[in-house]
């Protein structure tokens, strides 16, 4: 029960992006199409996961004054492998997500889990926690570079949806529809899910 | 003209906040008041441009060199961590009033993603030294403009009667789509 709450507390309730405010940068700049919220979604789902798992492992082995250079030391070698990765196999996704894939280790979603999470818990459970933690990060992306796309572009996933030449809100996949997208969608979800939980 | 193309095109057209999404935390946090969001800038220009001297000579001095260019990441956000930290210290003994003036913002900056952003931008752009410092301090002055801006605006919205789901991120977030949008009008300036 509790293994499952680590898992599934991410989706929703404590969802990292829309609830916890957390990691506001990435969001904004690849969440123009859904491809590109999916991508960055995983890419920091793995780095999550790696590094919560090592730092779980390891935090006995730490020193309390040091954990905070030795977590990120961690994370920045799991981005690095990461960024190296995604560069090798999904060229195109790397070029477009292009700065922000070695700016995976300032996220604060993933310090954050380490100091709050992974340093005072086993390896099963910071294992879940970052599962968890970043399918919340990816579907909260991915939900509004799909949105964004829709509306801006009028396709999903590179899928037309209204056919030849829609009229679309162009806007909406530039600069200022990330910040205004995402300023509804969290009204949205403060207006209606939070009240549930 | 070279430099006034750098320096225009990074404060007006490609806003590191407006327009390339780095600082956001530290943009939405920082912002309430305008006396604070001055010294938070100001103390933005001083890290950003010391890091990226910084980062630039060790990237092309020793990572280059020893053909390491893969530890960039992990070598450059150590460095901008220990440089703030130094930074803290010096600050502290030779300049009271400086030290208090920008003391707080000083830890912040290091999880500031734009610091480490600019830092790996100036390298992935090719600039030479003299470049990369023009372009960091732009961009730094950038952030600091729209960081004052923004919190101008935000003084005025803390008085207004806001729907209650839309208080607090939501409406700051929509408040800064519309800065973005009036930025945009400045695209045509520079190619």
């Amino acid at each position: 029960m509790s293994m499952m709450h680590e898992f599934t507390k991410g989706f929703i309730k404590e969802n990292p992006i829309l609830v916890l405010l957390l990691g506001m940068c990435p969001t904004l700049a690849v969440s123009s199409s859904a491809v590109n919220g999916l991508g960055m979604g995983l890419a920091a789902t793995a780095v999550l996961v790696g590094s919560n798992a090592v730092i779980a492992a390891i935090k006995n082995l730490i020193p309390d004054m040091v954990r905070i250079p030795a977590f990120i030391v961690v994370i920045a070698s799991f981005v690095t492998i990461v960024d190296l990765s995604m560069q090798a196999y999904t060229p195109a996704l790397s070029e477009s997500l292009g700065v922000f894939i070695p700016l995976i280790v300032v996220n604060c979603i993933i310090l954050a889990r380490a100091e709050a999470f992974a340093s005072k818990n086993g390896v099963l459970g910071s294992l879940l926690d970052g599962i968890g933690m970043g399918l919340g990060f990816t579907i909260a992306l991915t939900t509004l570079g799909g949105l964004r796309e829709i509306i801006g572009n009028g396709t999903i996933f590179g899928i037309a949806l209204f056919g030849e030449n829609p009229t679309t809100v162009l806007m909406f996949i530039m600069p200022p529809g990330a910040f205004i997208a995402l300023g509804l969608l969290i009204a949205f979800v403060n207006k209606f899910v939070k009240k549930a939980a | 003209m070279e430099y006034f193309v750098i320096i225009i095109g990074s404060i007006f057209v490609n806003n590191i906040v407006l327009a390339q999404f780095l600082g956001i935390c530290p943009f939405l946090g920082v912002s309430n008041k305008v006396q604070t969001s001055i010294g938070m800038g100001a103390a933005v220009i001083f890290v950003m441009t010391l890091a990226t001297i910084v980062t630039f000579l060790i990237q092309k001095l020793v990572l280059d060199t020893l053909g390491i260019g893969f530890m960039q990441t992990v070598v450059f956000i150590l460095v901008i961590a220990a440089l703030v930290q130094m930074v803290e210290i010096i600050l502290k003994k030779i300049s009271q009033p400086l030290y208090q003036a920008l003391g707080i913002f000083l830890p912040l900056i290091t999880t500031n993603c734009a610091v480490l952003g600019i830092a790996i931008l100036v390298i992935k752009k090719n600039y030479n030294l003299v470049q990369g410092v023009v372009y960091t301090i732009s961009i730094a002055v950038g952030f600091t403009f729209a960081l004052v801006v923004f919190a101008g605006i935000r003084e005025k919205l803390a008085l207004v009667d806001i729907p209650k789901p839309m208080r607090g991120a939501p409406i700051a977030l929509i408040t800064a789509g519309l800065l973005s949008l009036a930025f945009m009008g400045f695209a045509g300036l520079v190619k």
